[in-house]
């Protein structure tokens, strides 16, 4: 790996935002592509970050940082991308379900899905089960996240899978759920497509329906 | 700041059944007056709770209050809390929760009548402010229902008031995940206090209306959300325990305007509330694993008047429903804090249960009676709530280290670094409520925090 790329990965870990756009306009200066710098400086970057977070080496608070260093350096590199260049890892439209307002959960999975390079259609909370389909379809995304917190809203998530069934979407369309009352047996009951019992292994669970 | 000096000084006398204020209930429960009281929280199976579901709803409350007290009475339990923590559904149309209140105060009428069992209904409706964005603290088209709620829920037998309020939640919960202290103190000792006095001022007001009493709160949705953040390994326990201290400002609020006690259970700051006011506390321990997990399972005991599960569904468990089974572990739970009273063993007791938890967390190190009267002594000390929260916080966090120094406190390596950050980040603080506003207003996004809905 070049000394420059290790350099970012560095400043990137530690949230050094201004720090990071000076060293990729280097690094472009350099001759670098713009694709390079995304895929073996920034995406390693947060591969690294997203393995101490998940070996609990480091806190939330410095994945933050971390994403923030991140988009701070897309900043100057998203002007330059050619069609093509950025491969689509897919696109994950995410929410807590109707009635339900918590959210903590729900923005820590949006911070570890952007983390693997998802694109995350961020509903926000309380969102009917319909408007998870014409997001979803508004957006082109094969995966729909939903986030429960509590014993009487998590049976929202089962209108969700039925208003996908009802437009012709269903096997179009991935269901994740997830949220301190859900389960893996929750799941099959309402015929969702996969269980996440945290954040990061949400993250994980969509990367793998996309690619898959 | 209304209390500028401790009502209990002396750590010996911070302990479990005993407050210098008791709380006499209608039906002669007295708390803190010398016995440990068990409270059972619980709610329902997961069910859509609609007008055709009615029926089924009062069913099981019904069923659970039943199946707790007859048990209670089988285990020659002479007195109980019950509370009932409203769903959404209950406070936004008060009379399902004012008809479920009613329900419940007959069953307890009949026990009392039938065995002499003295069974309170605590009343807890939802601060439904928290579910309208952007939050409106007092505009909220919420607050009538609200107080409705309150009211005729006090009429028809909750004798016990409290809620968990969200005032500061909206910006709390972002600094929680961020780690920024600044905004922390900013949501509670500002917003939270600020919101805590125009809701507890209608609260006492009602309590005294209806002859019911004014129970307290709790900063759950503040300290209680980092508990769970930290267990997660999201963000540093010492953070956490941190977060607790600077909570106890918001929460004494309550009392400053008439509260009387006992608070929430699931206010974990409850034991510094009793320092300052002399107040009787809830608290919730290893009996409340069955709602969520805590590092507080033992610690949480030491300065209890009430004991409670915090909450659980109404499921079937191998023994029982599941509420019932709750209902006997706190029963013989409280059956060794009053057989400890009894036998004049109070401090050792006490001591079991903190010392067996003191050293492997930081949050149960606060939790100490020596820490809470120590921290006390700083909160009161500050000119105004700003100041009382982050010098209470600075001396939690110089106990901490200190305890990390004697190697009396287990503490990972990754999060002692963060006992100097976040003393650095108390350091630089403004100490007033205009001084702290100035310095966040640049951060605050007037899209999801409406100052004027505090006062400002």
């Amino acid at each position: 790996m070049s000394e420059r790329f290790e350099s970012m990965i560095d400043l990137l870990r530690k949230g050094r935002a201004k720090e990071i756009q000076a060293e990729t306009q280097a690094a472009l200066d350099e001759g670098h592509t713009p694709k390079e710098i995304l895929e073996q400086a920034l995406m390693e970057g947060m591969r690294i970050v997203g393995d101490l977070f998940k070996n609990n080496q480091i806190y939330v608070p410095e994945m933050l940082i971390a994403a923030r260093a991140m988009n701070a350096s897309l900043e100057v590199l998203k002007p330059l991308f050619l069609a093509g260049d950025v491969e689509e890892r897919g696109t994950v439209v995410l929410g807590t379900v109707k009635g339900d307002l918590h959210d903590i959960g729900k923005n820590l999975v949006k911070i570890m899905m952007e983390g693997k390079g998802l694109r995350v259609i961020d509903l926000g909370v309380d969102v009917p089960a319909q408007r998870f389909i014409d997001e979803a379809r508004t957006h082109g995304a094969r995966v729909i996240a939903l986030s429960a917190l509590l014993t009487t809203t998590m049976g929202e998530m089962q209108a969700v899978v039925r208003a996908a069934e009802a437009a012709g979407e269903r096997d179009a369309l991935k269901i994740l759920i997830g949220g301190a009352p859900v389960t893996e047996a929750f799941r099959q009951q309402i015929g969702a497509d996969a269980y996440a019992p945290d954040a990061t292994s949400g993250a994980d669970a969509a990367v793998a329906i996309l690619r898959g | 700041m209304r209390f500028d000096r401790l009502v209990i000084d002396d750590p010996d006398d911070l302990v479990f059944g005993r407050a210098p204020f008791p709380v006499t209930t209608p039906r002669g429960l007295v708390i803190g007056g010398g016995r440990v009281y068990p409270e059972l929280n619980f709610t329902l199976p997961t069910m859509s709770i609609t007008p055709d579901t009615y029926g089924e709803v009062k069913r099981h409350y019904r069923e659970i209050v039943e199946g707790a007290l007859t048990r209670a009475h089988e285990l020659h339990q002479d007195g109980v809390v019950l509370e009932f923590e409203t769903l959404l559904e209950m406070t936004l149309d008060p009379r399902l929760g004012i008809e479920i209140v009613t329900l419940m105060h007959e069953l307890c009428e009949e026990a009392f009548e039938k065995h002499g069992l003295r069974a309170e209904i605590r009343l807890t409706p939802n601060d439904t402010r928290d579910f309208e964005r952007p939050v409106r603290m007092r505009s909220s088209r919420h607050l009538d229902a609200m107080f409705e709620l309150f009211e005729g829920g006090a009429r028809a037998g909750g004798n016990l008031l409290s809620i968990e309020s969200t005032g500061g939640k909206e910006v709390c919960d972002e600094a929680l995940m961020t780690c920024d202290l600044q905004q922390v103190v900013f949501s509670l000792a500002v917003l939270g206090v600020r919101d805590m006095r125009f809701l507890w001022r209608r609260i006492v007001e009602i309590a005294r209306d209806t002859g019911t009493i004014p129970g307290g709160d709790t900063a759950c949705g503040f300290g209680n959300t980092a508990m769970v953040l930290a267990e997660k390994k999201y963000i540093p326990r010492v953070f956490a325990a941190v977060v607790r201290l600077v909570s106890v400002v918001r929460t004494l609020v309550a009392i400053e305007e008439g509260a009387l006690g006992p608070d929430k259970d699931c206010g974990y700051e409850g034991p510094y509330l009793k320092a300052i006011t002399g107040r009787p506390i809830s608290m919730e321990g290893r009996t409340a694993a069955c709602a969520h997990t805590s590092p507080l399972g033992n610690v949480a005991g030491a300065c209890c008047d009430l004991w409670s599960n915090e909450s659980v569904n109404h499921v079937k468990l191998l023994s029982g429903m599941a509420p019932t089974v709750s209902m006997e572990q706190l029963i013989y739970d409280t059956r060794l804090f009053d057989q400890a009273i009894r036998q004049g063993h109070v401090h050792a007791y006490r001591d079991l249960m903190v010392r067996s938890d003191a050293g492997l967390d930081p949050q149960a190190l606060i939790l100490d009676p020596v820490a809470v009267i120590d921290v006390s002594r700083a909160i009161v000390s500050g000119a105004n709530h700003v100041e009382a929260a982050i010098l209470g916080a600075s001396k939690g966090l110089e106990l901490i280290e200190r305890a990390v120094g004697d190697g009396t406190l287990r503490l990972e390596e990754r999060e002692v670094g963060w006992i100097g950050m976040l003393q650095e980040q108390l350091e630089a603080m403004p100490r007033t409520e205009e001084g702290l506003l100035a310095a966040v207003l640049p951060q605050l996004d007037p899209a999801k925090v409406r100052l004027e809905e505090y006062g400002l």
